[in-house]
């Protein structure tokens, strides 16, 4: 089978999640991904966590493992100008050029868009950062919290009279490498009509603001503020939250006519269909109670599996809330082959998250992470034509 | 960005049929448009869902809330064309209605496939087929055609069939096992995430396959599932699952490593500020904006660990201090001072922030039946060819004789026949009840 991206070359200068998610996604679809790492350390990500029983190792931590495959890894000193002269002698080979340095960094180091521009007019510069190239905030520093706060979502999640709550995860960052993938190959189209690269700027806090519009539209049209409201979305009606049954949570959204008749079917109450108090998405809301007590009811005697499986026969959005443990059993997961079987030499073999999307011609394709500088003789004397001892210099400066 | 622009749109040639219904198919269709493609709305006359016409039975099954989004809260003499979900998701778009529940508007649809170059859609697995415009039916029409399928568990599977929104996806995928206060309750997140998240997806995708397309010739079909497209945002944290062996607890805002890192209540009505220290100078410069009081030059608070054992009562003296404070102010103060921090805004505070003003993040956009309103722009700032906004989303039907009569080549005479029958128009039938009072 051909590869998507068969042919392209990404230099993947970024540490952290954005960056390793965008040239993880330019990886998996074919490209050739050579992630530039610092040689004290490498990527932030090696320093993450969480690690093979909990011992700190570069070569084990999860968050560098699952975002770093696909990729070829070097070593090269960027802060240093024979550092940033090396790298140079790789952009006229580069599609793509990927950074996460704070904005201005890039430019200090002699390694900004008009020299890359100037060494290869088709280059495309990704550069992710937490709040962009420009505007005021520029300089301020980030975390996934600040993505969600930052961006109104982290206001809507939790309880009314408790704090606020962070989301899942690093989903803001997530978030901004896709979007910087989805700019990039943008970038990549156009420069196949224009013969011309560009500088994309793509930042954690517009990504997740993009995600956030229908809060933002309900302000600017009804100048109507968000608040939390648990689990539930009352502006949608009710039920469309999660409940616990009898062996874990389950999610029930009733959004449609026929879903709230069929949930009656489903708990077994036909004789609450009529019943004024819960005729309407509103009356249901008012009652939420007394709803509950009869939907809880039922659920409390049937297992996920079970609610699941009612649920969905009747043509209602229900689906279970599994853990990571219910997440490999899930059999729709499995079906569809998701998690995929990696062999790793220091991190054993371990489940990995497969493709977000399934491509019928060119399929998405999943190798190990490499180890820090795994491919310096490959690149730097295999493809860059450097001796052996160029090499040991290199690395006895600390270069590589 | 300081780079001149000139006229160019990096997706200019390329033309989406866009099927799509809901949240996760428009914000990519969008995502397109802004770029440059020209998508090709396909609605239904009855605007049902995309522009919240309503029916007789609405008020039995929905809450007004989620239906009187219209600008200055009045939906006027087109509620359909006021609709701000509709127009938010669907500037730059055309518009042509069409009742795909007849032979021949379906073979209308089918006229525009070969003059396409991708067909997005996200109904439930079966419902293109019904049309006969699934992609095994419309590929014999235009081999190079590049056509996403978007439903919530993918297009194979025992669960292909599953119903769901993106309410149930960020549960099933795992993410909301991963969101709570300690304890055994999962929690959402504010938004139904999942949907924005396949849309975007959908769009690396697409833009995968037509540069695969450039270089082949040939056209491919994507089946992406929501579910897999929001469960590939936690895979550190399942891997990580299996390497250590075991399930972190639910630990409200706080961190594994670092401390404090929380978001702390402020003055005023439910206004709080995140605070993140994960070094000892951040902790220095925090002491050193909160005043330096006498907690602060505490023993047991002077190392990253002893912190993190020590982190609830460290939150007391902050929430002790921060009730005082402003939170926007707060935020910049401990920004200036090297410590990341963030105001929890509100949805207007986000619309009023000065960052996003600076950086034009929000487009006013004229629309000639809602009025100038500001919506999102685009989060992918391309130097050369920057997103614009060229249209405000269609009124209902707006393109209709374009796209059938110069994009299909259908004679005026049948379009007015159309119309005339109600097969296409630009508003929805008479007949159907005014919005509920």
């Amino acid at each position: 089978m051909d590869r998507a991206l068969e042919g392209l070359r990404v230099l993947d200068l970024s540490e952290g999640v954005a960056g390793g998610y965008c040239t993880k996604l330019f990886g998996c679809l074919g490209a050739e991904v050579i992630k530039v790492e610092d040689p004290a350390g490498g990527d932030i990500s090696r320093r993450m966590g969480p690690f093979l029983d909990y011992l700190p190792n570069p070569e084990t931590s999860a968050t560098y493992l699952y975002l770093n495959t696909n990729k070829k890894s070097i070593t090269l000193n960027l802060s240093t100008t024979s550092g940033v002269e090396t790298l140079k002698t790789l952009i006229p080979s580069a599609d793509v050029v990927v950074e996460t340095y704070m904005p201005g960094t890039m430019e200090e180091r002699g390694m900004g868009y008009e020299v890359l521009e100037e060494i290869n007019p088709g280059v495309v510069l990704a550069s992710i950062t937490y709040f962009g190239q420009t505007g005021p905030y520029r300089g301020y520093k980030g975390n996934s919290m600040v993505g969600f706060a930052l961006t109104g979502q982290m206001h809507m999640t939790g309880e009314a009279d408790k704090a606020p709550l962070v989301g899942a995860g690093f989903q803001p960052e997530y978030t901004a490498g896709i979007h910087a993938f989805d700019a990039a190959m943008a970038a990549l189209y156009w420069r196949d009509t224009s013969r011309k690269g560009q500088h994309v700027d793509v930042s954690v806090i517009e990504a997740m603001a993009y995600y956030h519009e229908f809060a933002i539209t309900t302000w600017t049209h009804l100048q109507a503020k968000n608040i939390r409201t648990g689990n539930d979305y009352p502006v949608g009606g009710h039920p469309l939250t999660m409940y616990e049954c009898k062996d874990g949570w389950v999610s029930i959204s009733s959004v449609m006519p026929h879903h709230s008749e069929n949930l009656f079917l489903m708990m077994e109450r036909a004789d609450l269909i009529d019943d004024p108090r819960f005729a309407t998405a509103e009356g249901r809301w008012d009652h939420k109670e007394e709803y509950d007590e009869s939907l809880v009811d039922w659920l409390m005697q049937h297992t996920m599996d079970e609610v699941v499986e009612v649920g969905q026969s009747l043509r209602i959005p229900v689906t279970y809330v599994p853990t990571y443990d219910g997440l490999f059993k899930d059999v729709q997961l499995s079906a569809r082959d998701y998690w995929v079987a990696l062999e790793h030499p220091l991190a054993g073999r371990q489940l990995y998250a497969s493709a977000p999307f399934k491509m019928g011609e060119t399929p998405w394709h999943v190798t190990r992470a490499p180890l820090l500088g795994e491919h310096n003789e490959d690149i730097y004397c295999g493809d860059m034509g450097l001796s052996k001892e160029e090499l040991v210099r290199l690395r006895e400066r600390n270069i590589i | 960005m300081s780079y001149p622009a000139d006229k160019s749109r990096a997706l200019e040639g390329v033309r989406v049929l866009d099927f799509t219904t809901g949240w996760s198919g428009p914000i990519g269709a969008r995502f397109l448009a802004d770029l440059g493609a020209e998508v090709i709305k396909i609605e239904s006359l009855y605007g049902r869902g995309a522009r919240e016409v309503p029916t007789p039975e609405d008020p039995k099954h929905y809450a007004k809330v989620a239906h009187s989004v219209y600008p200055h809260n009045d939906p006027g003499d087109q509620p359909y064309n006021r609709y701000g979900i509709f127009n938010e998701y669907h500037r730059n778009k055309l518009s042509l209605t069409l009742d795909l529940s007849r032979d021949d508007c379906r073979e209308l649809a089918r006229r525009l496939v070969p003059i396409s170059d991708v067909i997005m859609e996200n109904y439930s697995a079966r419902v293109m087929r019904n049309f006969g415009l699934d992609y095994p039916s419309v590929k014999p029409l235009n081999p190079a055609i590049v056509f996403i399928s978007m439903p919530g568990y993918g297009m194979t599977g025992p669960h292909r069939n599953h119903v769901s929104y993106g309410t149930n996806i960020e549960p099933s995928a795992g993410l909301s096992n991963l969101i709570g206060y300690p304890g055994p309750k999962p929690y959402k997140s504010g938004e139904a995430y999942p949907d924005p998240n396949a849309g975007v997806n959908a769009v690396g995708a697409i833009l995968a396959a037509l540069y695969y397309r450039r270089r082949s010739g040939k056209g491919q079909f994507i089946d992406l599932s929501q579910n897999e497209a929001a469960a590939g945002l936690i895979g550190e944290s399942v891997l990580g699952y299996q390497l250590t062996g075991e399930h972190p607890a639910r630990m409200g805002n706080h961190h594994a490593y670092y401390a404090p890192h929380n978001a702390y209540r402020c003055k005023g009505e439910d206004n709080w500020v995140t605070i993140a220290v994960t070094n000892d100078q951040e902790w220095e410069a925090l002491c050193e904006v909160a005043g330096n009081p006498d907690w602060a030059s505490d023993p047991k608070y002077q190392d990253q660990l002893s912190r993190w054992q020590h982190q609830d009562e460290i939150d007391e003296h902050i929430f002790g201090w921060t009730a005082g404070e402003d939170y926007k102010d707060l935020m910049h103060r401990l920004q200036a001072a090297g410590v990341t921090a963030a105001a929890v805004y509100t949805n207007q505070d986000v619309v009023e922030d000065g960052h996003l003003k600076e950086r034009g993040y929000f487009w006013d956009t004229p629309h000639t039946a809602a009025g100038t309103m500001p919506f999102s722009g685009t989060p992918a700032l391309l130097s050369k060819t920057p997103g614009t906004l060229m249209m405000a989303a269609p009124l209902m039907g707006e393109h209709n004789r374009y796209v059938l009569e110069e994009l299909a080549g259908v004679e005026t005479s049948y379009a007015d026949q159309l119309e005339a029958e109600g097969a296409i128009g630009t508003q929805p039938p008479e007949g159907l009840p005014g919005l509920f009072a």
